[in-house]
Order: C-alpha cells, then sequence, then structure tokens
C-alpha cells in the first residue's frame, strides 16, 4: 500500500469515528483521532497480521493502552476486514460486540482488553517475553497516552521491557498534550519525556504523529533496533481533522451532536479531496 | 503428631512437577522468590522464571500478557501484595478477559507472623471471592496444595491460590482427591458440621476427635474450593446435622464463612457460627500466640460448637 493510500485512510477512519460517535451519542473523538495516521500505518503497512485468522499464532500484536481510543482501532480494525463495517454503527450499545473499551473477547482482532490506563505497556511485554520465549519473530505494538504518563505501572513496565531486552517491542506515544482536565503537563508534569524514556533505557524516535512518510521510517527504525525497546514520541494534535475539536481539551470524552457530526464529516471529505 | 510442611513449600515443589510436564508453564515473582518458594523453579528453568522486581502492578500485567499469548503463568508474591497493591489489574487485565494466568499468593493470613498486620492478608478471599471469572482455592497441607496447583494449571482461567507460611500438620496421602467445586468430607457425624479450609483443617479435625469423647458427633468438611462452591455437598451436610460451624484463617467478612452463609440461607436456613478474625487486622508475634489471641485454635472451634449446638 502507497503512503498516499495509508493517509487517505487515516482520513476515512477519522470519518468513522465522527459517524459512529454520533451514533453511539458517547464515547471519546479527540484522543481517536488524534491516533488515525498511527492506526492505519500499523495496520496497513507495518504490521503483519492476517484479518481471516485473527488469532494467528504469529501474527504482530497491538495493543491500545490508552483503551479509550476504541474508536479508532474498531474503525481500523472494520476497514482491515476483520468485521463488517456496519458493526461500527453498534459502538457502545447492550448486545453489540463492541465495547465502550477493547474487550479481546468480543471483538476480533483485539489482541489485549485494555481501558483502565496504565496497564497495557506491561500486557505486552508479557506477549513479547512469550514470543521469545516460543522463538517466534512476532512484534508488539502498544498505543499509550500521554495523560497516562503519570501512571506508576508505566513506568514498572518500562523497566521491565529495558530489563529483559525486549526489542520485539515497540511503543508509540500519541504525545497529543491535552487530557481530561487540560493540558498534560498544567495537571501532571511529565516533560520531559524523550529524556525520562531514555533514562529507561529505551531507544527514543520522535516524529511528526500526523506524517505517515515520517511514521513509516520510525518503525522501520524501530525494527533496527536490537538489544532494547523503541518508543516513538509522535506529536499530534487532540481532535486532528475537526476544526472545531482541534486542541480542545473538552473533546477529550464528548460526542458530537447531529449536526456537529455533519460539519466534521463535510470538513474530512473535503480533505480527502485535497489527498488526491 | 503428624509430620509438617507449609503450603508454600508444596507449592514449590509442584512447580517443578510442572516445569517437567508442560513446557508452556512459566514463573513470576517480585524479589520474593526465596519466601514463595519459587526460586527453585527459577534455578531449574531459568528461560521461563522472570523475577519482576518490586513492582507487583507489573508482575499481574505481564502474566497477563504472557497468557494472552498462550503461556500458562504462575504469578507469585504475598497474599497482600497480589490482591492489594495489585487488585486492578488482576481485575481488568487477567479476570475481565478470563485469561489463564494463577494467582499463586503466599503468606496468607496472621500466621506471616512476626512481620505484623501490614504483612497479613486477612480479606484477600473475599475480595477475590467478587471478582467475576475468579477461581478461589484454600489448600489445606502439603498434598492438598500439590493436587491444587496442578489443577490450576490444568483448568483454563485465572485462579487465585491461597497460602500459608506456616508449616503445618500433613493430613493427606496419595489417595486424597482434589477437584475444583468440590467438598471434602473428611469425617461423617450426625451432631455438627464444622467447614473448614486452609490451616483450620487440621484443628477441625483435632475438636471432633475431643468432641466425639464427649459424645457429640462431629462432620468435618474441607471446602478447599470457595469458588466455584460445592453446594450440593454443603447442604447435604447441613440438613444431616442441622448445624454448622466454619472456621477460616480470613476476616469473617466475605470469606468462606460468609460464602457458606450466602448458600445456607438461601438453601436451607440452619444456625451457624463463623469462627474467624473478628473484621480486625492482626499484629506481629508467633504465629501459635496469634492463633490463640485471635481465636483461631481447636479451643474455640469447640467453644463455637457447642454454641451453635445451643442454637438447634
Amino acid at each position: 500500500m502507497t503512503n498516499i493510500e495509508i493517509k487517505r485512510i487515516a482520513n476515512t477512519l477519522r470519518q468513522d469515528i465522527i459517524s459512529m460517535l454520533v451514533t453511539s451519542k458517547s464515547g471519546h473523538p479527540g484522543g481517536s483521532l488524534s491516533a488515525a495516521e498511527i492506526l492505519a500505518t500499523l495496520f496497513f503497512r507495518e504490521m503483519r497480521v492476517n484479518p481471516k485468522d485473527p488469532r494467528w499464532a504469529d501474527r504482530d500484536r497491538f495493543v491500545l493502552s490508552k483503551g479509550h481510543a476504541a474508536p479508532v482501532l474498531y474503525a481500523a480494525l472494520a476497514e482491515k476486514g476483520y468485521f463488517p463495517k456496519e458493526e461500527l454503527q453498534g459502538l457502545r450499545q447492550t448486545g453489540h460486540m463492541l465495547q465502550g473499551h477493547p474487550d479481546m473477547k468480543k471483538t476480533p482482532g483485539v489482541d489485549m482488553s485494555t481501558g483502565s490506563l496504565g496497564q497495557g505497556l506491561s500486557a505486552a511485554n508479557g506477549m513479547a517475553l512469550a514470543g521469545k520465549l516460543d522463538g517466534k519473530d512476532y512484534q508488539v505494538f502498544v498505543l499509550l497516552g500521554d495523560g497516562e504518563m503519570a501512571e506508576g505501572q508505566v513506568w514498572e513496565a518500562a523497566m521491565a521491557a529495558a530489563h529483559y531486552n525486549l526489542d520485539n517491542v515497540t511503543a508509540v506515544l500519541d504525545f497529543n498534550g491535552l487530557q481530561i482536565d487540560g493540558t498534560t503537563d498544567s495537571v501532571m508534569c511529565s516533560s520531559p519525556l524523550p529524556e525520562k524514556w531514555r533514562a529507561f533505557c529505551w531507544h527514543v524516535i520522535e516524529v511528526d504523529g500526523h506524517d505517515v512518510d515520517a511514521l513509516i521510517e520510525a518503525f522501520a527504525e524501530a525494527r533496527q533496533i536490537k538489544g532494547k525497546p523503541s518508543i516513538i514520541i509522535a506529536k499530534t494534535l487532540k481532535g486532528k481533522g475537526v476544526s472545531f475539536m482541534e486542541n480542545q481539551a473538552g473533546w477529550h470524552g464528548n460526542a458530537p451532536s447531529v449536526e456537529q457530526g455533519e460539519q466534521a464529516l463535510k470538513e474530512l471529505q473535503e480533505e480527502a479531496l485535497t489527498l488526491g | 503428631m503428624a509430620d509438617k510442611v507449609a503450603t508454600r513449600d508444596a507449592y514449590g515443589n509442584a512447580l517443578l512437577i510442572l516445569g517437567a510436564e508442560n513446557p508452556n508453564v512459566v514463573v513470576l515473582d517480585a524479589d520474593l522468590s526465596k519466601s514463595t518458594k519459587t526460586a527453585d523453579f527459577g534455578k531449574k528453568y531459568p528461560e521461563r522464571f522472570f523475577n519482576m522486581g518490586i513492582a507487583e502492578s507489573n508482575l499481574l500485567g505481564t502474566s497477563a500478557g504472557l497468557a494472552a499469548a498462550g503461556k500458562i503463568p504462575f504469578a507469585s508474591t504475598f497474599a497482600i501484595f497480589a490482591v492489594g497493591r495489585a487488585f486492578e489489574q488482576i481485575r481488568n487485565s487477567i479476570a475481565y478477559p478470563k485469561l489463564n494466568v494463577k494467582i499463586a499468593a503466599t503468606h496468607s493470613g496472621i500466621t506471616v507472623g512476626e512481620d505484623g498486620g501490614s504483612h497479613q492478608a486477612v480479606e484477600d478471599v473475599a475480595i477475590m471471592r467478587a471478582v467475576p471469572n475468579m477461581v478461589v482455592l484454600v489448600p489445606a497441607d502439603g498434598e492438598e496444595t500439590r493436587q491444587v496447583v496442578l489443577a490450576a494449571a490444568k483448568y483454563y482461567g485465572p485462579v487465585y491460590i491461597r497460602m500459608g507460611r506456616l508449616a503445618v500438620p500433613l493430613l493427606f496421602g496419595e489417595d486424597y482427591k482434589f477437584e475444583i467445586g468440590k467438598a471434602n468430607i473428611l469425617k461423617e457425624g450426625t451432631d455438627v458440621a464444622i467447614m473448614a479450609n486452609g490451616l483450620m483443617v487440621s484443628m477441625a479435625l483435632e475438636a471432633a476427635e475431643e468432641l466425639a469423647v464427649k459424645g457429640i458427633s462431629v462432620s468435618v468438611v474441607n471446602v478447599a474450593s470457595v469458588k466455584p462452591l460445592d453446594v450440593e455437598t454443603i447442604v447435604r451436610v447441613a440438613e444431616q446435622t442441622k448445624a454448622v460451624v466454619t472456621a477460616e484463617e480470613h476476616n469473617i467478612i466475605g470469606g468462606l464463612g460468609s460464602a457458606i452463609a450466602e448458600v445456607l440461607g438461601e438453601k436451607l436456613p440452619t444456625p451457624m457460627v463463623r469462627v474467624g478474625l473478628n473484621d480486625t487486622f492482626g499484629e506481629s508475634g508467633r504465629p501459635q500466640e496469634l492463633l490463640e489471641k485471635y481465636g483461631l485454635t481447636k479451643v474455640d472451634l469447640v467453644k463455637a460448637v457447642h454454641e451453635v449446638l445451643a442454637k438447634k
């Protein structure tokens, strides 16, 4: 798949996020929109997966540690063919498979149940340890949030991944700078993050998280690094692609109304035209 | 007096059996491997042993990931740290997705002794019992621990195994048969039943002997499987004896006594007395002295039997 096609997919994921949140009337748009290029690049370029065999033992794994961004994961899984796109309209509704936060028992393609922040990297490490024990070459990807950096377990897991030389773990930090109560540094300062991760013996790569070409290069670099885990600190814009949501903490966990949804989709469709 | 062995020692030995039997068994610890007895597994199978350092949240979270990738992790630390520090990792990363993790906790209850109340888990069974998908097992002696550990490895899903620090009498031979979801009637009786688990089982047997001399016929039931609970056996025994004493080294709120009261309250209201910690923490001291101070001895069981018989 070409880079421009991945950019188009990121746009499609954003449109799907908006339309499913309008239907569900609840969910988290901001941190889902910020991760669209990251998920598009992972599922349509970087990861070795087979939607026809979601439990394939040799597949690369993906753990959405910032589980509230479930809409972007569901959009990516549907686009990839794990389940029909119509399922997206059942998000957060009784009896449907798309839970408010990812549930590995209910949704094909979800490798780990998440939602309570801070727990994803530990699970990713466990999968990576198992892969090494089994002599498998799969890679484990984990998407972390920047507000999540305040969770102590992240740093326990960061220490362990380096201790066990888990070069089959690649973390991506969706560094959008906002959390529910405001900017990440005003709520609980976690800066400087690159230095912190380097101090925990990780290989650190910093990129623009909306630049597909840069993300592809970053993942390639992470694969080259042996003996230690890598983290891609991806600078992003919360609410990216929808003018009235961009960089607004208030859109962390509120669904758009029907009218707002129409406006958002119009903007995204206009953007799609510019992608050629 | 019978030979004694701590359930944690039996656990360490059972892990060696499992290590040889099943290459998917892995063991994780949090800097307590000499105390939890996982160290021997670590020596024999170093590539399958992971010391996670003093980081219990990550210990349980990493176990979840190993299980998600097909391993059978046994995660060990003291009961207070497993259930206390890592509760939400157990709840959300392990039990919610029903991952195949065995939480093998040692140093439960007041017989931790000298380390004191901060280290004596008295509420762990109550907490684990309330978590959906969780199996809760409390073995009484070395042989039962061996069988509990092997059964947990064969069962698919999360299991909490509660073990102790103190050496306790060996009660069972290899002919004993533990099964998840089954209670074992160790002694048939007609006047009263003592339903116990963990180190209270041997005391229940001693109390039954003493009471027999006085002409009181006591049934002793070992309820190692707190969840799932053997409702059928419990109700049947209560029907025969019409009086029940429960005994556990745990708070009387939420543990075995509560579980049995729930069952009998709904199915067969029966006079009961619960022996356990009366909603109190422990303290530092010699284990035997603490058992006496907190009312967890044969004498206390005999007293409880008289009390419940008076209610019949």
